[in-house]
C-alpha cells in the first residue's frame, strides 16, 4: 500500500476564484450567500444562492472552446489550471499514461440542458447547437482536464448527488494507494443556479429564503451553492523524490449505503462511514480534532448528523470540532466536498478551523462544538470531511498533517 | 363550496395514504394514516395543483409553518383559509 499526499489544490466558488481567497474567506467567516442573479428569476420562490459572480468565461477560454464548456466544465478548468499549477507537473510519457482525473458532479452541464430545453419548448425552436451533447454530459469537465493536461490513465466521472465528490477523491487515492496510478487529478464541480436547477430544488420544500444556519436552532433549510474544487493527488514516494510542498496526507475513506430511505438520511447509515473510514486510516477516534460536516441546515441533515458523530466518537464527540462551511459557500451538491476539502486542508496545515457562520441560538440535538460564526486557531493532527448523499450513499474521507 | 374544498382534500389525502375516502377521520394525523415527510410535500404539491393555490410549507419545520398539518380537519381548514384569501 502506498501513501497518498495532496500536492495541489484549486477552486472556484462564491467566496473567492482561488484557494489562497477561499481561505480568506474562511478565516474571516465571509459570507458569500446573496441573491440570485440569473434569469426569471422573478418566478422563483427560492432567491438565494451563493453564486460566482466575478468569473468572466472570455477572459479564460476562446471562443472555441466556450462553445464546448458548459459553466460546469469552466469552473472545473479554472479550479485545476491552479490546483495543476501548483504541483508543478507536467504529464509526458509514462507518467502521462499512469495519471488520470476522476472527478464529482450531480447535475453536470445543466445550465446547457435548461438553455437547449428553454429553446426548443419553450421559444419553439426546432435546432440546437451541434455541441448540446458534448457539452452537458457529466464527463465533460473529466475528458477536457485529461485533454488539456494530457491525463491518458483511468479517468472518469462519478455522480451521487451530494457525495459525488467525496466518492470520486475516495477513489482517486485508492487508485494511487493500490499502485493502479501515480498522480490523480480529483475533486468535482457544480452548476445548477439556473432557473431549471432552483426550481426543481424549490419543490422538496427544503430549501431557506434567507440563510443557511448548520446546527442552529431556528435553522430552516439549505442554500444552493456552484463552484468546483480541484485537488492533485500523488505517490508520496514521487513527491517526496520531486520535492514537491505535501499539503495533507490522505490516510482513509470509507462508503456506506443506508438501503433505507431516497431523501431521509440514517444515523447508521452515516456513522458507518465514519467509523470506516477512521478504521481504513488506522487512526484512534481520539486522534480527530476536526471534522469537516455535510451540515446543510435542513432539519433532518443536522441532527442526524450529530448523532452519527456521538455514535462514532462516543465522548471525544464533545472534545473535537465540527463545523459547516456551506454556511458560507451553499450547497454545491456534486462539488461540494471538493470544495470543503479545502476547510480540511486548511485546518492541517494552517491550524485555523473554518467556523459555521450565521449561528444564533443553540440546538440541543446538535450539542457539538460547532465552531460558531468566528474562525478558530488550533493545531490538528487528523480531519474528517463527511458527505451524505440523497439515496442514502455516504462518503466519508480522513486527512493527516504531515 | 366549503364541502367541495374538504372533499377534494379528502380525496388527495386518501390517494396518498392508499385508503378509502371513508377511512380518513378528520381528526387523524398525517402519520397517524401512514403518511411520511415525502408524502406530505406530495399531497401540498398536489393540493396546490388541485386549487391553483400557493401552500406556505418548509418541511424542515412543520409545526412552524402558517400552514398547520396537525390532522386532516386542520388541512381542510387551512386549505379553505388559502383558497379564500389567494382567490377570493
Amino acid at each position: 500500500m502506498r501513501r497518498v499526499v495532496i500536492t495541489g489544490q484549486g477552486t472556484i466558488n462564491a467566496l473567492a476564484s482561488s484557494a489562497q481567497g477561499t481561505f480568506e474567506a474562511f478565516r474571516e467567516g465571509r459570507c458569500g450567500i446573496g441573491p440570485l442573479d440569473i434569469r426569471d428569476v422573478d418566478r422563483l420562490a427560492i432567491q438565494i444562492g451563493g453564486q460566482v459572480h466575478d468569473f468572466d468565461p472570455q477572459s479564460e477560454f476562446n471562443r472555441q472552446e466556450i462553445a464546448l464548456y458548459d459553466r460546469f466544465t469552466q469552473f472545473t478548468l479554472h479550479a485545476a489550471r491552479e490546483a495543476i499549477a501548483q504541483a508543478g507537473l507536467v504529464f509526458q510519457g509514462e507518467l502521462a499514461a499512469q495519471s488520470g482525473v476522476i472527478l464529482g458532479t450531480s447535475g453536470g452541464g445543466l445550465n446547457t440542458q435548461d438553455e437547449n430545453y428553454r429553446a426548443v419548448y419553450e421559444e419553439g425552436k426546432n435546432r440546437v447547437h451541434p455541441f448540446v451533447v458534448p457539452k452537458l454530459m457529466n464527463n465533460a469537465a473529466a475528458s477536457h482536464v485529461s485533454m488539456n493536461y494530457n491525463l491518458k490513465g483511468p479517468s472518469f466521472t462519478v455522480a451521487t448527488a451530494c457525495a459525488s465528490s467525496n466518492h470520486a477523491m475516495g477513489q482517486a487515492f485508492n487508485f494511487i494507494r493500490s499502485g493502479m496510478a501515480k498522480v490523480m487529478v480529483t475533486g468535482g464541480s457544480e452548476s445548477m443556479l439556473c432557473f431549471g436547477g432552483v426550481k426543481a430544488w424549490e419543490g422538496l420544500r427544503v430549501m431557506s429564503k434567507d440563510a443557511c444556519r448548520p446546527f442552529c436552532a431556528n435553522r430552516n433549510g439549505m442554500v444552493q451553492g456552484e463552484g468546483a474544487a480541484v485537488f492533485v493527488m500523488e505517490d508520496y514516494e514521487f513527491a517526496k523524490a520531486r520535492g514537491a510542498e505535501i499539503l495533507a496526507e490522505v490516510v482513509g475513506f470509507a462508503m456506506t449505503s443506508d438501503a433505507s430511505d431516497i431523501v431521509m438520511p440514517s444515523r447508521q447509515g452515516a456513522a458507518r462511514a465514519i467509523a470506516g473510514a477512521m478504521k481504513d486510516a488506522k487512526v484512534d477516534p481520539s486522534e480527530v480534532g476536526y471534522i469537516n460536516a455535510h451540515g446543510t441546515g435542513t432539519t433532518a441533515n443536522d441532527k442526524t448528523e450529530c448523532a452519527a458523530v456521538s455514535d462514532a466518537f462516543g465522548a471525544h464527540a464533545d472534545t473535537l470540532m465540527i463545523s459547516s462551511t456551506k454556511s458560507m459557500h451553499g450547497h454545491v451538491i456534486g462539488g461540494t466536498g471538493a470544495i470543503e476539502l479545502l476547510a480540511c486542508i486548511m485546518a492541517l496545515k494552517d491550524g485555523v478551523i473554518a467556523p459555521t457562520i450565521g449561528y444564533e441560538e443553540p440546538d440541543p440535538e446538535c450539542a457539538l462544538d460547532v465552531v460558531p460564526n468566528e474562525a478558530r486557531e488550533a493545531t490538528v493532527d487528523v480531519v474528517l470531511s463527511n458527505a451524505f448523499a440523497f439515496g442514502g450513499l455516504n462518503a466519508v474521507l480522513a486527512l493527516r498533517r504531515v | 363550496m366549503a364541502a367541495s374544498v374538504k372533499d377534494q382534500v379528502v380525496a388527495i389525502i386518501a390517494e396518498q395514504a392508499v385508503l378509502e375516502v371513508s377511512d380518513i377521520s378528520m381528526d387523524a394525523s398525517l402519520e397517524d394514516l401512514g403518511i411520511d415527510s415525502l408524502g406530505l410535500v406530495e399531497s401540498i404539491f398536489a393540493i396546490e395543483e388541485a386549487f391553483d393555490i400557493s401552500v406556505p410549507f418548509n418541511a424542515n419545520d412543520p409545526t412552524d409553518s402558517a400552514f398547520d398539518v396537525s390532522s386532516v380537519a386542520s388541512v381542510i381548514a387551512a386549505v379553505e383559509g388559502l383558497v379564500a384569501e389567494q382567490k377570493g
